[in-house]
Formats: structure tokens, sequence, C-alpha cells
């Protein structure tokens, strides 16, 4: 074990990671965010969302600064409900988080599925996958999400619109993403293909399922970690910016891009840290998790440097 | 002797035409290239055929079909009086196939990078679901690595070390006809008289059949038994090797054997060959050696020559004789 | 003793990594004359081509010339800056690379591209150049020179592309050319076209040639010297016939007799055991030593042999033991 620590250690992998600043910041930066997110429950001073432990006393709070009415102090201050804004972060954080993992693990299911077969069987099944893909790529990302959104949304039952609210955003994000990555799979397996143990597998008797899943699929996850992280970023950003818009996440459930929302309509009034702390949140772990896609790309792949 | 391949005029053709929506645009009509045309041969079991010739010879693609990893569009190959390409009977088809392995040329990418030599070297039997308990460890021995090697990565061999792990994973199924296509070409000399060595000893302990795919010259004469002379497609010439190294009787062939350096050709002066190999998609009329042919006549041109019998020798020339 | 194209003195080049300093070529020493075909053999990863690119100043970073010199007709060329260096190739030293689309540029008439090379390196008018870079590609037998001279790189085929790049490496006129493994993308018959080629060529103007490759077929057919490298040394060094017919190094004799002969069939070859070790795990003292059937303690010890350890033509302690 310890072996096979320390060999990990030295690997080429690990050395370019130490000897890159960016890499070591960002990723203690989106660690710190995610384990915060994650333990949520834990850290926040308040549980934001429950209506029985507010106190509207405390709404408007400047950050440090004692309350007026009450004497409390709040780090980053509270909202016009009294909502305490860090603890509003922390929350938020969780379902952004949340919305961006699920929305590029369905994307990277979907789109590594249907690379392979585009990749591998090729044919008119595979000219339809890349034509769909195509057609897609034209239209922007957020405006794709939208639509699915729409779409979805319009087929929920209503009672059940705000429960389902997330998962809806979780299907419109992925499958507005899953493009770059049946793209990138399907490129390199036609690689692998043409590779010769991939004729002295067909030569053994195994199947197209057995070739592409266990001797196409390991060699071509390097670009994949490289899309997903990158992805989500983008996940993110975009499920910010439909939250933002107001179809996304509800207010009972906000995420950073909810808050933001909410924020943005107190900016000019003088409350400028309920917008400006969610938003600074949201930029750090956006910045954090797309160097860190930056940085896996050149190590991965160091021809597209 | 025992027949283990036979090949009956084999044909190929791919389709090499730009894509539809390109040809209307530019007018242009489907194109073929005839990779394999009416080629017939037959290998002796345990014995070593050879293929040889230039790039578009079509000698990889033979390779293939036999193998089955490409189809034929005319023609037939039966291996063991099997055709697999028309048998019905599952079980048959099953069992023919275990019989046929192949080596491949470029000993980094025939190995999967992501699999242990173990996994790698006992993938066809347990495909077919056979047992593999000390297998790899048997296989490893036989080519010549320690049984130790089994639990490594293909990264952390050489060349010659990971060709002998193709060989081993070919041997596993225990079969009787391995096709090599260019076995030795992507090896240093050193590693190659390795390689070739152990390929000789494995035929003579365990009587394989070898088809023996390459363009070297020396190779082919070092290890065949017969020979086959490919030129765009057709098989030219075939013969006993020391008949056709000898007594080459196609013009292509003694073209080709002057033209390949010697070892021992100090400052040896030849007369180059003329023209270069014709573009395989819009091959010369009648036979296809004809524009860069020393003793071309009129028909020669017009007629493609068949394959006729003299003395120990098939040629296609209708100078020859 | 006539002047020497080329000089090489200890040429050394590493290649720094992060866990180790590669040494791809090691205290390398030999002299090209005149019109004088200087083959260089070695298996994959012997510095051979490391080697020529070290002398045209092509190594790419973080290789670099670490030790030793290189002469140019009596001018030194390993310390010159790029700018200089950059006349130096065409005029003085032309290269013909194993893939004849690496020196051509794709976009550009094969014309356009010999009469730039012309131009710059020879005082001549634009027409001459012209005139001269038809006459170039006639010399190199390019059937219908003066129409094909507008054609692109991909409208040609294999040979007739390999024939244009030894045009464009000669119409400057350099003292030296050197040939990177010049046949091994070609068929055999093409192959043998362009070496009758690049020796009529190098013979009508008296070039000399550094002829790198792994082919010893060509080597005996082409050459005049050969120079054998093993593990980024040179082990051997002498005349063509007498290198491949009496081999001295313990790896030349190996190398021959592992090398299946024409006239042979089915006899068991000669093969050397193991492998040529990696560069960053040389063994100490002469690095043939681990395979070498005759090696002795001496051999393992100390820094390895050079030229002169024996009589002068193979790297080996026991020279005039194991040739005896």
């Amino acid at each position: 074990m310890r072996q096979a620590i320390a060999r990990a250690w030295a690997s080429d992998f690990m050395w370019s990671f130490r000897h890159s600043p960016v890499a070591i910041v960002s990723f203690i930066v989106a660690m710190v965010l995610i384990m915060a997110a994650i333990l949520a429950p834990f850290i926040a001073p308040h549980t934001p969302f429950d209506p029985g432990s507010l106190n509207l006393m405390n709404g408007f709070s400047s950050p440090m600064q004692p309350n007026q009415f009450t004497g409390e102090v709040f780090w980053l201050g509270t909202d016009d409900q009294g909502r305490d804004v860090f603890s509003t972060i922390l929350y938020g954080m969780r379902i952004s988080l949340f919305v961006g993992f699920a929305a590029v693990t369905f994307a990277m299911i979907l789109g590594v599925t249907l690379g392979l077969i585009a990749g591998y069987a090729g044919g008119w099944v595979g000219t339809l996958i890349m034509r769909v893909a195509d057609v897609q790529l034209t239209f922007p990302g957020i405006l794709v999400a939208m639509l699915i959104f729409g779409i979805a949304k319009g087929f929920t039952p209503i009672h059940l619109r705000d429960q389902m609210a997330i998962w809806v955003l979780i299907f419109a994000i992925g499958l507005s993403e899953w493009v770059q990555f049946a793209r990138v799979v399907r490129g390199a397996t036609l690689v692998e293909k043409g590779k010769e143990y991939v004729q002295a597998a067909r030569l053994c008797g195994r199947s197209g399922t057995a070739i592409m899943v266990r001797h196409i699929l390991p060699n071509v996850l390097g670009p994949v970690l490289v899309i997903a992280t990158i992805s989500l970023a983008l996940s993110i950003i975009a499920e910010a910016t439909l939250s933002f818009l107001g179809v996304g996440a509800p207010p009972t459930k906000p995420s950073l891009g909810t808050l933001i929302r909410i924020g943005q309509g107190y900016l000019f009034s003088g409350e400028w840290w309920i917008l400006l702390f969610p938003a600074a949140t949201l930029l750090t772990l956006a910045l954090a998790v797309n160097l860190l896609g930056d940085w896996l790309r050149d190590v991965l792949n160091p021809r597209l440097r | 002797m025992k027949t283990l391949v036979s090949i009956n005029n084999l044909s190929r053709v791919f389709d090499v035409s730009r894509p539809w929506l390109n040809r209307l645009i530019e007018r242009g009509s489907k194109e073929y290239l005839h990779a394999v045309s009416d080629v017939s041969l037959n290998i002796p079991a345990q014995s070593i055929y050879a293929l040889v010739g230039e790039s578009g010879s079509g000698k990889s693609t033979i390779g293939k079909i036999v193998v089955g990893l490409l189809e034929p569009s005319n023609g037939s190959v039966e291996i063991g009086g099997v055709d697999l390409a028309r048998e019905t009977d599952k079980a048959t088809v099953a069992r023919t196939r275990a019989d046929i392995q192949m080596i491949f040329q470029d000993p980094y990418a025939s190995l999967n990078p992501r699999w242990r030599v173990s996994d790698i070297v006992t993938e066809p039997v347990r495909a077919r679901g056979g047992d593999i308990s000390g297998l790899a460890e048997r296989l490893l021995e036989q080519v010549g690595l320690s049984g130790e090697d089994a639990g490594k990565y293909p990264h952390e061999f050489s060349g010659g070390q990971r060709q002998r792990i193709c060989i081993a994973r070919a041997l596993a199924a225990g079969p009787k006809l391995i096709v090599c296509d260019e076995p030795t070409s992507a090896l240093d000399v050193s590693v190659q008289a390795q390689v070739l060595n152990l390929m000789s000893d494995l035929q003579e302990e365990l009587g394989l059949t070898y088809l023996l795919i390459s363009h070297d010259l020396t190779i082919v004469r070092h290890m065949a038994d017969r020979v086959g002379v490919l030129y765009l497609g057709r098989l030219i010439e075939e013969a006993p090797c020391d008949d056709l190294f000898d007594n080459p009787r196609h013009p292509y062939t003694k073209m080709l054997l002057d033209a390949a350096p010697k070892l021992d050709g100090f400052g040896r002066e030849v007369e180059p060959p003329k023209g270069e190999i014709p573009d395989p998609i819009n091959p010369p009329s009648g036979c296809a050696f004809h524009p860069r042919c020393p003793l071309a006549i009129d028909r020669c041109k017009q007629e493609s020559p068949q394959m006729q019998q003299i003395a120990s020798s098939r040629v296609a020339c209708f100078r020859a004789g | 003793m006539v002047e020497p194209v080329l000089s090489v003195r200890n040429l050394q080049v590493e290649i720094p990594l992060r866990k180790s300093l590669l040494r791809p070529v090691d205290n390398v020493s030999f002299d090209i004359a005149p019109g004088e075909i200087l083959g260089v053999v070695g298996e994959s990863g012997a510095g051979k081509s490391m080697t020529g690119n070290a002398i045209i100043g092509l190594l790419d970073r973080p290789a670099h010339i670490c030790g030793g010199e290189v002469w140019l007709r009596g001018q030194r060329i390993d310390n010159l800056p790029p700018e200089a260096m950059r006349r130096i190739r065409g005029k003085g030293i032309g290269m013909v690379f194993q893939d004849p689309l690496t020196s051509l540029n794709p976009l550009l008439p094969i014309g356009a591209q010999l009469r730039e090379t012309i131009s710059e390196h020879l005082p001549v008018s634009n027409d001459e150049a012209a005139a001269r870079a038809i006459a170039a590609l006639e010399e190199v037998g390019i059937p219908g020179a003066a129409r094909r001279v507008d054609a692109y790189p991909h409208e040609f085929s294999g040979g007739m592309r390999q024939r244009v790049v030894i045009a464009l490496a000669l119409c400057a006129e350099p003292g030296l050319v050197i040939a990177d493994e010049p046949t091994t993308a070609l068929d055999v018959s093409v192959q043998a076209q362009i070496i009758v080629l690049l020796k009529r060529l190098c013979r009508e103007r008296g070039t000399a040639i550094m002829l790198v490759t792994h082919d010893m077929g060509v080597i005996a057919e082409t050459a005049d010297r050969v120079a054998v490298m093993y593990a980024g040394r040179l082990v051997e060094l002498g005349p063509v016939r007498e290198v491949l017919s009496a081999p001295c190094h313990p790896y030349t004799i190996g190398l021959m007799a592992s090398t299946p002969l024409a006239s042979q069939n089915r006899k068991r070859l000669n093969q050397i055991p193991g492998a040529m070790p990696r560069l960053d795990a040389l063994p100490p003292g002469c690095a043939f030593q681990p395979r070498c059937t005759s090696a002795r303690e001496v051999c393992g010890q100390g820094v390895g042999p050079d030229l002169t350890a024996g009589d002068g033509r193979a790297a080996c302690w026991f020279t005039q033991a194991v040739s005896a």
C-alpha cells in the first residue's frame, strides 16, 4: 500500500501537479468549496430555509456589524428576510454542485455511450448520432438547456413541479452538454479502432460490445476526464444562469444562481452584500474547476499545448 | 501433403468513392479499388507460405480475408475444408475460427496498453470460455519470457518482447494456422533474428502453418517453403522458395530480386527498375506490369495473362517459359 | 590528406529530463572527405538520427549539444547562432529526410520552394533561379519538369516526392548532404531508383553524403565507409567492405550474423541475446557488455572504450582477441 502511494506520488501525473502552482491552488480552492458544501449542515451557523428560525428583525444586517435591533452579528450579513448570507451560500453551493456533478455524469454517460457507438459501429447509426450532435452544436448550450427545461417542465405534473425542478434542471443541462463527450470519444474511438489490438480482439471472437467496453473504453477515458472537469465548470455556470433567469432552482431551494437573482434587486439600494458574496463564490468555484480542467488537458494531452 | 488453406479465385473490391454529396457536386462517378483480383493458391499443412509484394499489392488484404477480418467480394477461402464466409453451422465456424490466429506488424499497437500481459495472452481462451489457470505463465515461458512477466503492462517491454507477447497470444488457443503480417518489419535486426528463430522453433514443435506476409525478400528467403509474388492485387508467380529466388520466371520477380539491396553487393551499380507502381484505382490494361516490363509485347497491353504451370512454378506471363 | 568536408570531434548530445540526464550521442568523432559516402548504421535509439540532427543544428528542445565540436570545411558550426546556422543549411549542408512530406511545404508549389532556396543561397537573378529550378527537377528525373514545376507536393507519388526533396537538398550546391533514412518509406523498386540517383548526383558534383539508415544492404551497396552506432556511441568505423565482411566489434559481428542472407535458406540465425539498453539505464563501462559473449571484468568498469581502444577501428578493449 505504502509502495503504491509512493509510486503514484512519483508518477508523471503527480510530478506535474506538484510543479504547477495554478493546479495546486485551484485544487485546494475547489476542494475547500466542495467540502464546505457537503458539510453545510454542520458548518452553517444558521438553517436559512427553516422559517421558524428566522427573525425578520435581522433583515438587511450589514456584514460583520451588529444588527441594530437584535445586536446579532452575521459574517456576510443577511438578506431581506433575515437569512444569514453565509449559510445561504453554503446551502446554495450544495444545490449548484449537486446539479453540476449530476448533469456532468448524465452528459458523460450519454455522450460516451453514443460516441463509442458512433465511432465503433459507424455507418448510418454513427452518421445519425453525429449529425444530431452537429445540429445541437449550432445553438448556444444555454438556449438548448432552456428549451429542454421548458419542454420537460411542461410534461411534469403541476403539483410536482417544484419538487422535480432540480431533476429537470439536471436533465436539461446534461442533455445540452453530451455533444462534447460524444465528439471527443468518437474521435478517440476511431483512432483506437484502427489499432491492431482491436483486430486481435475480434480474432479472439469478442463481440462488438465487449470490444467497445473492455478494450476501447479504458483507452479513451483520458480525454473524457478533461472534458468532464471543464463541463463541470460549464454546468455550474449554466445552472446559475438558468436560476438567475428564474427558470432553474426554485426559491424554496435556492442555488447560487437563485441567490444572485435575489441579490441583484438590492444592488442599488445599498445592500450590496446580498449579491456580491454569492456571485464571488460562484466565480471562484467555476474558475478553480476550470483552471483544474485546463491543467488536466495539458497533462493528459501534451500535443494540445 | 494435405492442404490446410485453399484460396479459390479470391477477389476483394473496396468502394473508395467520395461521399455521395461530393460526387453529386463534382460530377464524379463511383470509384473502386480492386485490392485483390482472382487469386488462387493452396497452402499445405505445416508449411510456411510467403506472400511478397510492394505497397498496393494486396498481400495484407489477403491475410485479413484469410483470418476473417474482411469478407471476400468474390471467390472463397477454405480452411481445413470450411469456408467461413458461407458455413452456417455455428459449432464448425467457432472451431475453425479457433484454428486461425494472426501476428501483427506493430508490436506497440497490437497490445492493449491498459491490460495486463496475463489478460492479453489468455484472451483467445477466455473469450471462448476456456480454462486459463496457469496458461499465461506457460505461454510466456514458451515464447522465451518469464512467467513473472504475466502481471506487468505492455509498456514495460521492448519491441521484441512485445512481439513475443503477441506470439504467445496467437498460440493461446492452440491454432493450426498463423497469419504473420510483416512480423519483424518494426523490429531491429538483432531482435528480428530472435523473433524469426522463435517462429521457426514453434513451427517445428507445434506443427504450425504460417502464412507469412512480407515485403522483405531476405526474410522470405530465410523462412518460406513456398512463395507467391503479388503485383497490384494479382498473383503473378508462385514457386518453391529456392526455385523462385534462383530462377525467377516473371519479369517483375526478376526486377524485385535485382532491386533488393544485397549485403555483399559492395559498390554494386544496378540499372534501377523503370517507373513506379501504378495507381491501383486505374490500373493499366492487360498485364498490369506491362508499362514497366522490359519484355512487354503488344499482347501484354490487351490481355491479362493467366497462370500457367512451368516445372514447379506457376507464372502469369506470356513471355515466361 | 584532403581536408575533410565535415569533421565531428567528441560530439555529445544530452537531453535533461526531470528524472535523469540522457545522453543519446556520446563522444562521437568522425570525418567525411569530399565526395565520400559515409554510412551510419544502428538500431532505433542508437543515436544515428540524433547525430545527424545535431550536426545541422536541428535538435528538438530540450536536447542540446553539450560537448565536442563540429567543423564544416574548416568553420566551426556547432556554436553558431540560429540565423547563421540557417544559412549553412541548404548552402553548406543539404538534407533529405525519411518522410518527404516533412521537408516540403504542402502549401507551396515545388518550383517556388526550389526558387526560394536557390535565390537565398546563390547570387542569381529571378529568371536564372527559375531556370535552375527546372534544371534541378530534370536532373533528378522528374518527367516533364518544365510543366510540373508549378505542381504541389501532394500531386506527386512518394518516389517522385523524394526526388523533389533531393533536388531541393542539392539545388544550392552544398558540399555535404545528410540523408536520414531516405528510402525507408519507399518500396524496394523505388528505393533502388532513389539510391542510384543519390549516388550519381553526388559523384557528378563531388558532394559528400552522410547516409543514416538501419538497412545493412543499402549501406553495403552505397557507402564507402561505415560507422556503426550502439547506445549513442560509435562502436566501429571503417571501410564498408572490411566492416561488413570482417567485422571487429562484437556487436557488429553479432549484427552481421543475425542478418538473414539472401543466399541461405532456413539456416538458424545467430542471435544477440537481449535488447539495446534504454538510455536511462545504461550499464557502466562498455554499453554492449551485458549482451557481449566475450565480455570480461574490465568491460563493466569505468568509462567504456572508444575507437582508440583497439586498432582504431572498433571501440572494444579486446578487438584483436575477438577478431583473431
